[in-house]
């Protein structure tokens, strides 16, 4: 496989190593600046709000730039409301999904239906955001009432676009799990249903929660379905049909409008919030795998 | 009672489960109906080069006006240039990861590329705004947003997804390969680089062309670094540049026209071939990846397989 006949001096190459180690962990610690370098530009430009009343400004719950209020709370919780309901539409739906793949369904169209769902990842979110404008919120408009561009039109698009993440982690426990407990349960005369439901599933508790866990880091991290869809109205929305603004798309409003440097500062204020939450799941993540259980539980966010 | 529970629960399991098989791809399908429906009769060579005739634009940088070919470039150019930032720093980062760092250094780089795999896209992108409000706070006044400001931030955010595919490709080789290397007498990078790269290269070019599908397709990053509706075709690096996902998410809020509308929807087919081809060549690759070195996948606790 090396070239035969170079036969390599072992001086040469023993500096060539030591180069290559030390180029390799440059590039490794470079990686790692990155991610050191986001947090600290965000939190030193949201610093300026600890100092005096700023602070209070911010945390307040109304968003009047023109009258020199920059309360974020709406977002935050318009945000939290926005991926909470479209994980409790998507993940059901992609724990059944997992279940028809994996046993309730025929065999033969497990393979398609995986298929589709790989595709579903390859969408671009400004794709489904433009669909959705032009199909589903005339229709809520017209089933309902209002503008359409309300949060039950985000939750429905955002609840499709994180199902493949839902379904893919799931589904890579799933394959580690279900094979060997197949012949136990088919013994004990279990049917497909009940297999699942007392076996296979309980004993992926950890893929279901890491499942859980990454969808919702995807469903809040979102910004085009949100900006696209849910209308935008800084407010605590009061129903599924009315508007909401969530951090994501706020932060590019606020960029897009370009208002005055006051309002940059609630912006910084907000990217410190994601950044928080982005963690936190992150750290979620890392005490599941770390629990015991069956082994394997890599990878399976995005792709 | 939760017996009872439970033979509900079993018995409404296969239908639910039916229902939501269906329901899923139909929804998708649905959304992918509507999008052939409106963009398919838009797709022309017109669609790209307006009133221009495309040999003009091609090889004599002729300006289009009302197409997406200076989208296309944007995005193109977008993509090479964060592609040619990331891709060095992604493939030797992963290998330092799944060859030689150890214990703490590890687990930093580890933590630290699970959590960028992690950040939403738009704090790339205020990662960039914030970059800019610095240059002009100190070094450099007249800094603006532009192409290679979105370039980097868009660098930032496949890095991860290339040193994990890097990490995994290598992780997930045979042993016996190291093995072998190692009882030739070859040093640690050797072994590396004749046997474990060549080895491990279908999946990391699957990984590479993954990230440049999420660098084609992402928004949110462009949207606060410099991407705007009309610059034309993209000039110098510090130019305000078009790209084609902005260019769909622009007209779908500002279209004047029904023309504009249905260029809408057919650059959005545009950008959904793109991105499904990309993502589909990565598939194969890795599946051929899996295919040739099958033992390592399912061998991962390192016991060695004669």
């Amino acid at each position: 496989m090396a070239g035969t006949g170079q036969t390599p001096s072992r001086q040469g190459a023993g500096r060539g190593d030591q180069i290559v180690t030390a180029l390799l962990f440059t590039a490794a610690a470079v990686s790692v600046l990155c991610v050191a370098a986001i947090f600290g530009f965000l939190v030193y430009f949201s610093l300026p709000l600890l100092g005096g009343d700023q602070l209070g400004m911010v945390l307040s719950w109304h968003w009047r730039p023109t009258s020199g209020q920059f309360g974020i709370l709406p977002m935050v919780v318009g945000s939290l409301l926005l991926g909470s309901t479209a994980m409790l539409l998507a993940y059901p739906l992609g724990v059944l999904v997992c279940c028809f793949a994996h046993g309730l369904g025929p065999a033969r169209l497990a393979a398609p239906l995986m298929a589709v769902i790989r595709l579903m990842t390859s969408v671009p979110t400004v794709v489904y955001g433009l669909v959705s404008v032009f199909l589903l919120v005339p229709l809520i408009r017209d089933g309902f009432s209002g503008s359409g561009f309300s949060w039950l039109a985000a939750l429905l698009v955002l609840a499709l676009l994180v199902l493949p993440t839902i379904v893919l982690v799931l589904d890579s426990q799933l394959r580690l799990v279900g094979p060997p407990l197949r012949l136990t349960a088919a013994a004990l005369g279990l049917t497909r249903a009940q297999e699942l439901l007392h076996l296979t599933l309980p004993l992926s508790a950890r893929g279901l929660k890491a499942a859980a866990v990454l969808g919702f880091g995807r469903a809040v991290g979102d910004t085009l379905i949100p900006l696209m869809l849910a209308g935008n109205a800084a407010q605590v929305p009061h129903s599924l049909l009315s508007a909401l603004r969530t951090l994501t798309a706020h932060i590019a409003l606020v960029v897009a409008t370009d208002s005055q440097s006051a309002a940059y500062n609630s912006l910084f204020a907000c990217g410190v919030i994601l950044f928080l939450i982005t963690l936190a799941v992150n750290l979620g993540l890392r005490r599941i795998r770390s629990e015991n259980g069956p082994a394997g539980l890599r990878g399976g966010g995005h792709a | 009672m939760p017996r009872l529970l439970a033979r509900l629960v079993e018995r409404a399991l296969p239908p639910l489960a039916w229902a939501a098989a269906l329901s899923v791809p139909a929804a998708f399908f649905g959304l992918l109906a509507f999008l052939l429906w409106r963009g398919l009769p838009s797709l022309s060579l017109a669609l790209f080069f307006g009133d221009t005739p495309p040999l003009a634009a091609l090889l004599h940088g002729a300006p289009v006006f009302d197409g997406l070919w200076p989208a296309c470039l944007g995005t193109l150019y977008l993509v090479l240039l964060s592609c040619c930032l990331a891709i060095p720093l992604g493939i030797a980062s992963g290998i330092c990861l799944a060859r030689y760092a150890t214990g703490r250094a590890k687990a930093l780089l580890d933590f630290c590329v699970d959590l960028l795999a992690g950040i939403p896209s738009i704090l790339m992108g205020l990662f960039g705004f914030a970059l800019i409000l610095l240059l002009r706070k100190t070094l450099w006044p007249g800094a603006n947003t532009c192409l290679l400001l979105s370039a980097l931030c868009l660098a930032l955010l496949v890095l991860p997804y290339l040193i994990s595919s890097t990490r995994s490709c290598l992780e997930g080789l045979p042993p016996e390969l190291r093995l072998t290397g190692a009882s030739l007498g070859l040093s640690p990078w050797q072994i590396t680089a004749r046997i474990l790269l060549p080895a491990a290269s279908q999946g990391i070019l699957s990984g590479v062309i993954l990230a440049v599908g999420r660098a084609a397709e992402d928004t949110a990053v462009i949207l606060l670094t410099g991407v705007v509706a009309n610059a034309g075709a993209p000039g110098l690096l510090t130019d305000k540049y078009e790209a084609l996902p902005f260019h769909i998410y622009y007209l779908a809020a500002e279209y004047q026209t029904p023309q504009e509308l249905s260029q809408a929807f057919g650059a959005a087919l545009v950008l959904l071939c793109l991105t499904a081809a990309l993502f589909a060549a990565s598939r194969r690759l890795q599946a051929g990846l899996e295919r040739r070195w099958k033992s390592g996948r399912n061998n991962r606790n390192g016991s060695i397989r004669a």
